[in-house]
C-alpha cells in the first residue's frame, strides 16, 4: 500500500467530478487529496487525486477512470520524476508583543508568507510538498493554529515529459 | 422550429429504432403526444422495470439497441433494476426518462429524482440535457455509445422544458467522435502471434468463451478456430449459443453449475484461452485455485477486464471477431491435442449430466422435451435460479442470440419482459420463458401485456412452491433450515386466465410434450405450471469457495 498521485484529464463537463470519484467510493478507497482546476487545454479540466492503495487495484481505478467516456487520459505521476506541491493557508494566533517575532521568523525559514495581520493573529501562506507543510504547521501548533486550509495536492512531470495517456 | 420531443423521436427514427417499450407519466406527457401519431411502435408494460428488461431482450436477441422509456421519479427510480441487468451483461439500451423542468431541478419537485446520480455507476454513459438543440445530438452519441465498444445501458434525462421547448433541426456527423471514447478494436499483431504460438505448443488446450463471443457476433470465427485445430470449448453462461450444444468439440458450461467435464477441463489445461469472458467468481470458484497448469491467453475489449481477476500471461485487447480473424488467418489445421480430447471423452463418459426418469415429474425432463420439440429453433429466455441452471444445463442451442438471462447481476423477475422484448426482435420463432414460481411473480403484472398485444410468449413455470436455488443452499449449507422460502401454492393457470390467456397445469411426465406442443400450437400467449419435484437440486455444484474439480452432486472420480 502505497500512496498513489494520479492526474486525470476530463471534460469540462457537469457531473465529471461525481463519475470520478464514484469509482473510488465504490472501492472504498479515500481520496487522501483531491484538487480539480482548469489545465492548459480550453474545454478540459484536471484532476489530481492521491489514493493510498495496493498497485493492483490502482491499476484497476485506472482502467475503469479510463472507460469513463468523460475521461481523455489518465496518469500515474508516482511512476515518473516530478514536482508535487500543495498550498496552505494557516491562521496563527499572535497576540502583539508576544509570539509574533518568532512566527515572523518561521515563516521566514519556511519561504512562507504573512498575507494577513489582525490584532490577535496573522495568516501564513506557505506552499511545498506534503511534508514541509506538515513541518510548518507542527511549528505552528505551539502558537495556537486558529484555522488551517490545505489545497489538495498537483503535481507535474519533471523535464520535458508531458503527463502521459493511459494508452 | 421543432419541439424537443419531436426531435426525439425523429432522431430515435433516425437511429433505427422500430419499438419503445414505456409507460408514460407527467413529464414525459410532451413524448407521448409524438409518439401518438409516430410510426414508432410502442408498448405500454405495466411496470417500468419491465419496459427496461425489455428493451434488454430486445437488445440481446437482434444485436441492435433496444429503447426504453419511462417517467421521471418513480418512472424512471423502476428502470434502475433492468439498467443494472443490461449494465452487468454489456446490453446495448438507451433508457430515456423524463425530468422534472429546468427550473425546478434540486427542488424536490413533485416526482423528481436525480436519476443521472443514481444510475452513475450502473450505465455506461448518462447524460441530463439541457436544451432542445442538444437531444439529436445527444440521442446520436447514447446509440453510438450503448451499441459500440463494450456494449452497455446510456440514460439519457430530459426535463420537461426541454421536450417542450424549440429548436432548430442541427446537423449531425456522419461518425460520432469522442475524444474519451475509443474502443480498440484491432487485436496487437504481436501479441496475437505470441497467443498463437503459445495454442500451437500447447498439449492440452481449452477455451473458455464468454458473453463477448456472442456480443461480437464471432460465433463463426470461434466455432473454426476450435475446429481448425481441434481445441475442445466450455462457454460460461453467458457465451452459451456461440459454439452449438452437439458440437464434439462443446464441453458445455463451466463454473459453479457446469458440467463435471467441462471444470475437470479447465483444471488439466495447459493453455486457457477466454475470450470475451471475465473470470467472474460463479466460474472460477476459488480463484487461485483456477486453471493452475495453464498458461492464460485473454482475449477481450474491455482492457479493465484484463488481470482484474486472473494473472494473464498473453492479453489481447481487441475486438473478439476482428482478433479471432486475424488469428485464423495465420493457422494451419492441425490435430495434435488427440490424447488431450480422448481424455475429455473419457470424462465426458463418465461424469454425464443426470436426468431421473422415475416416473416423477423432474425439471430437466422438461427442459429435455422442449429442447427436442423445437431443435434450437426458438428463443429461450430464462429467470433466475434453478430454472436457470437447468435450461443452462439441459437445453440444446444451436445459435447465437438464441439463450437470453440474466448472469451478472442475476436478477429475477428478468425473464418474462426480457422474452417479450426478444418476440419483437424474433417474430419468426417461439419465444419461452422458462420460469419459477418465485421469478415469475417478481413481473406477473405482465401478463396484462403479452395478452393485450398478443405477444406469443410461452411461460413455462417450474413449480415448486420455493425460492427454489436458496432452498437449495439452506439445504445444503444452513442444514435445512428452509427460513423464508417456502411459497404457498399459486394457480398460475387461473392468473393467466384471468388476463385472457391460455394455460395448462402439468402434474406427470406423459403430459410434458402434450402441454409443451400446445403452447407451439397457441398463437398468442400461453403459460403451462409445470408441478415439479419440490426438492430437487441443480447438480453438479461446486460449493462457494471451492476449487471447481470440487463439485458435489456429481459422479465419483473415475
Amino acid at each position: 500500500m502505497k500512496p498513489h498521485t494520479l492526474s486525470i484529464l476530463v471534460e469540462n463537463k457537469p457531473g465529471v467530478l461525481s463519475r470520478v470519484t464514484g469509482l473510488f467510493s465504490r472501492r472504498g478507497f479515500n481520496i487522501e487529496s483531491l484538487a480539480v482546476g482548469t489545465c492548459e487545454e480550453p474545454d478540459m479540466s484536471r484532476i489530481t487525486i492521491v489514493v493510498i492503495g495496493d498497485d493492483a487495484k490502482v491499476e484497476q481505478v485506472m482502467k475503469q477512470l479510463h472507460k469513463l467516456i468523460d475521461v481523455i487520459k489518465v496518469s500515474d505521476l508516482t511512476e515518473n520524476e516530478r514536482v508535487e506541491r500543495e498550498l496552505a493557508l494557516i491562521k496563527v494566533n499572535a497576540e502583539p508583543g508576544t509570539s509574533r517575532a518568532e512566527i515572523m521568523q518561521i515563516a521566514q525559514s519556511f519561504r512562507a508568507q504573512i498575507v494577513d495581520v489582525g490584532s490577535k493573529s496573522v495568516i501564513l501562506q506557505v506552499t511545498g510538498d506534503t511534508d514541509k507543510v506538515d513541518a510548518l504547521e507542527k511549528l505552528l501548533r505551539q502558537y495556537g493554529v486558529k484555522e488551517l486550509v490545505r489545497t489538495g495536492r498537483i503535481g507535474i512531470p519533471r523535464g520535458s515529459k508531458i503527463v502521459a495517456s493511459l494508452k | 422550429m421543432k419541439t424537443g420531443a419531436k426531435i426525439l423521436v425523429e432522431s430515435l427514427q433516425r437511429e433505427g429504432t422500430e419499438i419503445i417499450f414505456g409507460y408514460p407519466g407527467g413529464v414525459v406527457l410532451p413524448i407521448y403526444d409524438e409518439l401518438y401519431d409516430s410510426p414508432l411502435r410502442h408498448i405500454l408494460v405495466r411496470h417500468e422495470q419491465a419496459a427496461a428488461h425489455a428493451a434488454d431482450g430486445y437488445a440481446r436477441a437482434s444485436g441492435r439497441v433496444g429503447v426504453c422509456l419511462a417517467t421521471s421519479g418513480p418512472g424512471a427510480c423502476n428502470l434502475v433494476t433492468g439498467i443494472a441487468t443490461a449494465y452487468m451483461d454489456s446490453a446495448s439500451i438507451v433508457a430515456i426518462t423524463g425530468q422534472v423542468p429546468t427550473n425546478l431541478l434540486g427542488n424536490d419537485a413533485f416526482q423528481e429524482s436525480d436519476i443521472t446520480g443514481i444510475t452513475m455507476p450502473i450505465t455506461k454513459h448518462n447524460y441530463l440535457v439541457k436544451s432542445a438543440a442538444d437531444i439529436s445530438r445527444v440521442v446520436q452519441e447514447a446509440f453510438y455509445i450503448a451499441g459500440t465498444g463494450r456494449k452497455g445501458p446510456v440514460l439519457i434525462d430530459i426535463p420537461k422544458d426541454v421536450s417542450t421547448g424549440l429548436a432548430e433541426d442541427t446537423p449531425l456527423p456522419e461518425k460520432v467522435t469522442l475524444r474519451g471514447y475509443n474502443p480498440t478494436y484491432k487485436g496487437h499483431k504481436r501479441q496475437i502471434d505470441k497467443a498463437v504460438e503459445l495454442i500451437v505448443h500447447a498439449e492440452r488446450p481449452l477455451i473458455y468463451a464468454g458473453g463477448g463471443v456472442i456480443a461480437s457476433d464471432a460465433s463463426g470465427e470461434l466455432v473454426s478456430l476450435a475446429t481448425l485445430l481441434g481445441i475442445p470449448v466450455t462457454t460460461t453462461l453467458m457465451g452459451i449459443g456461440c459454439i452449438p450444444c452437439d458440437h464434439p468439440l462443446n464441453l458445455g458450461m463451466l463454473g459453479m453449475h457446469g458440467t463435471e467435464y467441462a471444470n475437470f477441463a479447465v483444471m488439466e489445461s495447459d493453455v486457457l484461452i477466454a475470450i470475451g469472458a471475465r473470470f467472474d467468481d460463479r466460474v472460477t470458484g476459488k480463484i487461485d485455485t483456477f486453471a493452475p497448469h495453464a498458461k492464460i491467453v485473454h482475449i477481450d475489449i474491455d482492457p479493465a477486464e484484463i488481470g482484474k481477476n486472473k494473472r494473464i500471461d498473453v492479453p489481447i485487447v481487441g475486438d473478439v471477431k476482428a482478433v479471432l480473424q486475424d488469428m485464423l488467418s495465420g493457422l494451419k489445421k492441425n490435430n495434435a491435442y488427440e490424447p488431450w480430447l480422448k481424455k475429455i471423452k473419457h470424462w465426458r463418459q463418465h461424469h454425464p449430466l443426470r436426468v431421473k426418469d422415475d416416473g416423477r415429474l423432474h425439471p430437466q425432463q422438461i427442459i429435455r422435451a422442449l429442447s427436442e420439440l423445437v431443435k434450437g429453433e426458438a428463443v429461450i429466455v430464462s429467470e433466475v435460479g434453478q430454472n436457470q441452471m437447468w435450461t443452462a444445463q439441459h437445453f440444446c442451442f444451436h445459435h447465437p442470440r438464441t439463450w437470453i438471462t440474466s448472469g451478472g447481476l442475476g436478477t429475477m423477475g428478468y425473464g418474462f419482459p426480457a422474452a417479450m422484448g426478444a418476440h419483437f426482435a424474433r417474430p419468426d420463432v417461439p419465444v419461452f420463458d422458462i420460469a419459477g414460481d418465485g421469478s415469475i411473480q417478481m413481473n406477473i403484472q405482465e401478463m396484462s401485456t403479452v395478452a393485450a398485444n398478443r405477444i406469443p410468449v410461452k411461460v413455462a413455470i417450474l413449480n415448486n412452491m420455493y425460492l427454489g436455488m436458496v432452498r437449495q443452499w439452506q439445504e445444503l449449507f444452513f442444514d435445512r433450515r428452509y427460513s423464508f422460502t417456502e411459497l404457498p401454492p399459486v394457480e398460475f393457470v387461473k392468473i393467466a386466465n384471468a388476463y385472457g390467456i391460455d394455460g395448462i397445469r402439468v402434474e406427470s411426465p406423459d403430459e410434458v410434450i402434450p402441454a409443451l406442443k400446445a403452447a407451439l400450437d397457441c398463437d398468442g400467449p400461453f403459460v403451462m405450471d409445470f408441478r415439479i419435484e419440490r426438492e430437487e437440486n441443480v447438480f453438479p455444484m461446486v460449493p462457494a469457495g471451492a476449487a471447481i474439480n470440487e463439485m458435489i452432486g456429481g459422479h465419483p472420480r473415475s
